[in-house]
């Protein structure tokens, strides 16, 4: 691990710096709407609108070489995409008469198939797994400023409303009697989602992104019975796994992404048995 | 101009896919009315109670509230929902819940140090306040009941829409319940939907009865003919009403 940090330091490793940056900085958001989304049940729905992702990325790589538009990179695809996915699940979630986890499958897939009749499209070979799986050595200084920017939405909008999604998120119906447009405030839950699952696609991909949105606010929830106090730990339970698979992945040559996860599964599992655990040792 | 009815429906038609569910109702509730709604399950009672709160709109005929639409009345309503459709793992205090009852004054939603002192009165007159900081899924069922309606109080409501609380409360609940009714009943009028009709013959004014169509009874003369539109059947009627001579009549 003591290589970890002298390779943190390291002229020749910024991606490694760099990376490290990214994850700390994007736990703040996924702490944050993390919660929202474990205590609002809507998981199923952010991992529809992070797998759509991928086809923003296939529609921005097909702009960028085939239309020569350079100035599209694939995270702004994904951004665009992820938006566009989230507004879909809201206003189908909310107001379509049709059987709404069918029509959630249905966006996860259609979006993922889209990125890649895309990519198809386009000349050239791509890293499809990068994308999918995360690849820490293509990030740069300019995603620090990104996630950074991104950062700061979500958390401004995320605090400054936080009476109003807690109330939407606790009992939608109530919140509409009291005058909050619960309908509206959800679609912006989503979009935050949409907003957050972007941070860190480059670290550990859109297909495994959904866990490091959902594994910290459950470890958290098993320590703390307040929404506040539930962020504030996610965050910091987010950034220990982030930090901590950088470092492991590094130090034994394996992919950053999978590690990270597997850390985050590990320690939620774990917390559940100790709990077990100590319930069991309680009432004997 | 102000009311002398906190609620008055106007030939109110509503129907979903499976049929018609109010045929043609009209209604009236007087201010400072206990008035129970009380029918079979599927009869129409919550969706009387939605088309209220403004939730529904009806297919036909007109809903006003205080004088006014239910949208326009809304911030003047108190609702109680029944808590079984609560997140029962959701992470909030006792507090977070009842503060959610002073939303809709500003654009971001922040509690002010009034609206703080306010729920803590309306925790205090639910007899709640020693459970402040609690979690609100450590409470019994009552207790949650209790809290729904603080949070309901909390705006400072004109009228209180309370839906089944009695389901799920033991008998000691629902008596406490009821006496925080009464006397809140002295400020505001009372609607509460309600299965328990022998109960409620004891504090509540007039029975509004719904299955499809709507009477209105006064208490007084609840008898077997009442049974029967309610149900639709003859049915035996247990009284339990003895105590209302230590106590005194409610009635009109």
């Amino acid at each position: 691990m003591i290589d970890f940090f002298h390779a943190l330091a390291d002229p020749d490793l910024a991606f490694l710096r760099n990376a490290f940056i990214v994850g700390i900085f994007a736990s703040i958001s996924f702490g944050v709407i993390g919660t929202y989304v474990v205590t609002k049940r809507i998981s199923y729905l952010a991992g529809a609108i992070s797998h759509s992702a991928f086809g923003g990325i296939g529609a921005a790589l097909y702009l960028n070489t085939v239309l020569g538009l350079s100035f599209i990179q694939p995270i702004h695809g994904a951004i665009v995409s992820a938006l566009g996915a989230a507004v879909i699940t809201g206003l189908v979630s909310l107001y379509a008469k049709e059987r709404e986890d069918t029509v959630i499958g249905a966006i996860w897939a259609v979006g993922m198939a889209a990125g890649l009749l895309f990519i198809d499209l386009t000349p050239g070979y791509f890293e499809i797994s990068s994308f999918l799986f995360g690849d820490i050595l293509l990030i740069s200084s300019h995603d620090i400023t990104m996630v950074i920017c991104l950062d700061t939405v979500i958390l401004l909008t995320s605090v400054l409303f936080f009476n109003k999604l807690l109330a939407v998120c606790f009992d939608d119906e109530y919140a509409t009697l009291r005058g909050v447009n619960a309908s509206r405030y959800y679609i912006l839950l989503l979009c935050l989602t949409a907003l957050t699952v972007v941070l860190l696609v480059r670290i550990v991909g859109i297909v495994m992104v959904i866990a490091l949105l959902t594994l910290p606010p459950a470890v958290a929830g098993k320590f703390t019975s307040s929404m506040g106090k539930m962020m504030v730990l996610s965050v910091f339970f987010c950034m220990v796994f982030n930090g901590i698979g950088l470092g492991v992945s590094y130090s034994m040559g394996l992919s950053t992404g999978p590690v990270i996860i597997v850390i985050a599964g590990v320690t939620y599992l774990g917390v559940i048995s100790l709990k077990r655990i100590k319930a069991l040792v309680k009432s004997s | 101009m102000k009311s002398d009815h906190a609620v008055v429906l106007k030939d109110v038609s509503f129907s979903y896919n499976r049929g018609l569910v109010l045929d043609n109702v009209s209604l009236r509730v007087k201010n400072k009315d206990f008035a129970t709604i009380v029918g079979p399950n599927g009869g129409g009672k919550t969706t009387l109670l939605k088309l209220l709160l403004g939730l529904l709109k009806p297919d036909s005929g007109t809903v006003e509230i205080l004088g006014r639409s239910p949208e326009k009345s809304r911030l003047k309503l108190g609702y109680m929902p029944q808590y079984s459709h609560l997140d029962m793992q959701f992470p909030v205090t006792v507090m977070d819940v009842a503060l959610m009852g002073r939303l809709g004054s500003n654009f971001w939603g922040r509690y002010s140090k009034q609206d703080r002192i306010e729920a803590e009165k309306a925790l205090e007159e639910v007899d709640l306040k020693e459970h402040t900081n609690n979690h609100f899924s450590q409470l019994s069922g009552g207790q949650k009941q209790r809290v729904l309606i603080a949070r309901a109080l909390c705006s400072d409501p004109e009228l209180l829409l309370l839906d089944e609380p009695t389901s799920n409360v033991d008998q000691e609940s629902e008596l406490a319940l009821f006496s925080i009714l009464k006397e809140l009943n002295h400020r505001m009028t009372i609607l509460l939907v309600s299965h328990d009709l022998g109960f409620t013959s004891q504090v509540v004014k007039s029975v509004i009865c719904v299955n499809r169509k709507i009477k209105i009874h006064p208490t007084t003369t609840m008898d077997g003919t009442l049974i029967k539109d309610i149900y639709g059947g003859d049915l035996k009627m247990i009284r339990h009403d003895h105590r209302c001579t230590e106590e005194g009549h409610y009635h009109d």
